[in-house]
């Protein structure tokens, strides 16, 4: 067998298996965001009828969906940063020549992140319990009045962020933790012999060192972050007052629980334009700030 | 050993992070050997008086806990095992066999990247709606088969397997399978295990898709179970958080013991978490 035969052979089966289960649908559901499918449609495929952009647009007349962008947007454009911010605080302190049990800490770290997500999840439903919740005792202990956080629809969405970063930081912590790994130790050497001040080494030394590491990070993480759903799905369905609709979970309600599927997949659409949107936004502002 | 202020505030910095995030696991852990009741109470307690295994008894006995934790192994063995059969080989060709359409192929996976998974579920789920694959543990596997992630995390190892390997076990007429086999697959171990830590975590803790898939209750995996029982046992913080350990103590022990392979997968950078 000739080597360019057996790469068709080894290769064929994973591309026949990414084709069929992931690009098929894909199209099919770009079809789909243009069409009625619902309930009726899912029990007999006659019922299906071809409606153009109608769904798009009765999108843009829906409170909901507006609601679960607005949602979306803010848990991503507070969460992420604060997110980044812990990674790269953690792997700082990690990176220090002064830290004692390296390993052991990063182990700490990094746990929330190999944990399942909805058993997290649950943990800090009751943690964040405004009655029995270990949070609300400990500021009660310092003073604080309870806070009702996951019932009150101004502080839910901080709680499920609060959460959020607890479980995810550890994930870009290991990643930036390489990253400074990777900066010549001479650098910082040079730097000190100048009198730059440990803010400034890290202002002018560390920080660029680390603007490709800073912009993959970003694109994935805010990507994350716009997938948002189980964190809702199991704390606060949704609510208290839809305060916590992701554009997920208003897909998965909209799709799987009353079968609008051809609204599920226009909903998709806009999310993974949403997606497209950002990623291009911030491959274009490094080039602006670090040209290749 | 000489103790500054800084190495003082460093360490006590790290050991703080480390009790939030270790601190809700052992809560977890400390609540779930409670009796029923226990742990609503004011102020909240942090350790059983009384420990005792009451709730995982329940769970067992009457939750079809052990069915749920057979699915959920079952799910993430097979989907390891798949997952390494579809990724690994067609990493290994795209890496260093030449063949029509490569370039091209490869370009149309790093687009496909960008797409979000939940697009492909809707009209995924009708599709193994009408292959009667809804309601099935087979249906769950399905988006686990093969992943443009993992090919490219294997391509990129075995771009760095010697040519003269290759070349020179094909003068030894040995034939491109075998190579593959018996050469290539050994070389890649370490990131063959780095691979399959990931799968099995994230087939594990995956959570939409079996939800969708899954409507009799002893078929489905720890998560779904989980979320649906929470629902159902809202008051019940012990045995919900029993539930909680069994589902996140296997993973955290994998992950102990296989860290290594799970790092060098963070760090290579072309894995999702």
């Amino acid at each position: 067998m000739t080597p360019a035969r057996a790469g068709i052979l080894l290769a064929a089966p994973a591309l026949c298996v990414i084709a069929v289960f992931f690009f098929i649908p894909v199209a099919i559901a770009l079809a789909l965001s243009v069409t009625d499918f619902d309930i009726y449609a899912l029990a007999d495929i006659a019922n299906l009828r071809f409606v153009g952009l109608r769904n798009y647009i009765d999108l843009l007349s829906t409170p909901l969906f507006w609601q679960a962008l607005g949602n979306t947007l803010y848990f991503a454009s507070v969460g992420v940063p604060l997110s980044i911010g812990a990674s790269l605080g953690a792997a700082l302190l990690l990176n220090s020549r002064l830290a004692w049990a390296r390993g052991f800490f990063r182990t700490a770290l990094f746990a929330p992140v190999v944990t399942t997500l909805v058993a997290v999840a649950i943990i800090w439903r009751y943690l964040l319990h405004t009655r029995y919740g270990l949070i609300n005792y400990g500021l009660s202990r310092l003073g604080f009045a309870p806070v009702d956080w996951l019932g009150d629809p101004h502080i839910a969405m901080p709680a499920i962020i609060l959460f959020t970063v607890w479980k995810s930081f550890g994930y870009n912590m290991v990643i930036f933790l390489a990253a400074l790994q990777g900066i010549p130790e001479t650098l910082n050497e040079a730097a000190s012999l100048d009198g730059a001040g440990a803010w400034a080494r890290f202002r002018h030394v560390t920080l660029p060192m680390l603007g490709p590491t800073l912009l993959l990070v970003s694109i994935l993480t805010i990507a994350g972050f716009f997938q948002l759903f189980a964190e809702p799905y199991v704390m606060t369905q949704g609510g208290p007052a839809q305060s916590t609709v992701s554009v997920l979970y208003f897909m998965y309600e909209m799709g799987f629980k009353w079968w609008n599927l051809g609204t599920a997949s226009a909903v998709a659409f806009v999310l993974f334009l949403m997606m497209f949107a950002v990623t291009l936004v911030q491959m274009a502002v490094a080039r602006k700030v670090a040209p290749p | 050993m000489k103790r500054s202020l800084p190495q003082l505030a460093v360490n006590g910095a790290l050991i703080l992070i480390a009790g939030l995030t270790l601190f809700p696991l052992l809560w977890m852990a400390s609540v779930s050997l409670m009796p029923p009741g226990a742990a609503s109470s004011y102020p909240p307690p942090m350790w059983p008086a009384h420990p005792t295994l009451e709730n995982y008894h329940e769970l067992f006995s009457h939750g079809q806990m052990g069915r749920r934790f057979l699915n959920s192994l079952g799910i993430a063995t097979a989907a390891t095992l798949l997952s390494l059969t579809f990724n690994v080989s067609a990493g290994y060709a795209f890496a260093k066999l030449q063949f029509p359409g490569r370039a091209r192929i490869q370009r149309l996976m790093v687009g496909a990247l960008v797409i979000p998974a939940q697009v492909a579920m809707l009209p995924l789920f009708l599709m193994l709606k009408t292959m009667g694959l809804v309601n099935t543990l087979a249906g769950v596997l399905v988006p686990w088969l093969a992943g443009v992630f993992s090919i490219f995390l294997v391509r990129q190892h075995a771009a760095t397997v010697p040519d003269e390997i290759l070349e020179a076990a094909r003068l030894d007429g040995a034939g491109e399978i075998r190579i593959f086999l018996q050469i290539v697959v050994p070389l890649l171990t370490p990131i063959l295990a780095t691979l399959a830590v990931f799968t099995f975590l994230g087939a594990w803790n995956d959570f939409m898709w079996p939800l969708i898939m899954l409507n009799d209750g002893h078929l489905y995996t720890l998560p779904v179970a989980l979320a649906s029982l929470s629902r159902e046992h809202v008051q019940d913080t012990e045995m919900m958080m029993a539930g909680s350990v069994v589902t996140v103590l296997p993973v955290l022990i994998l992950f102990l013991v296989l860290q290594r392979f799970y790092f060098q997968g963070t760090t290579s950078g072309a894995v999702k978490g």
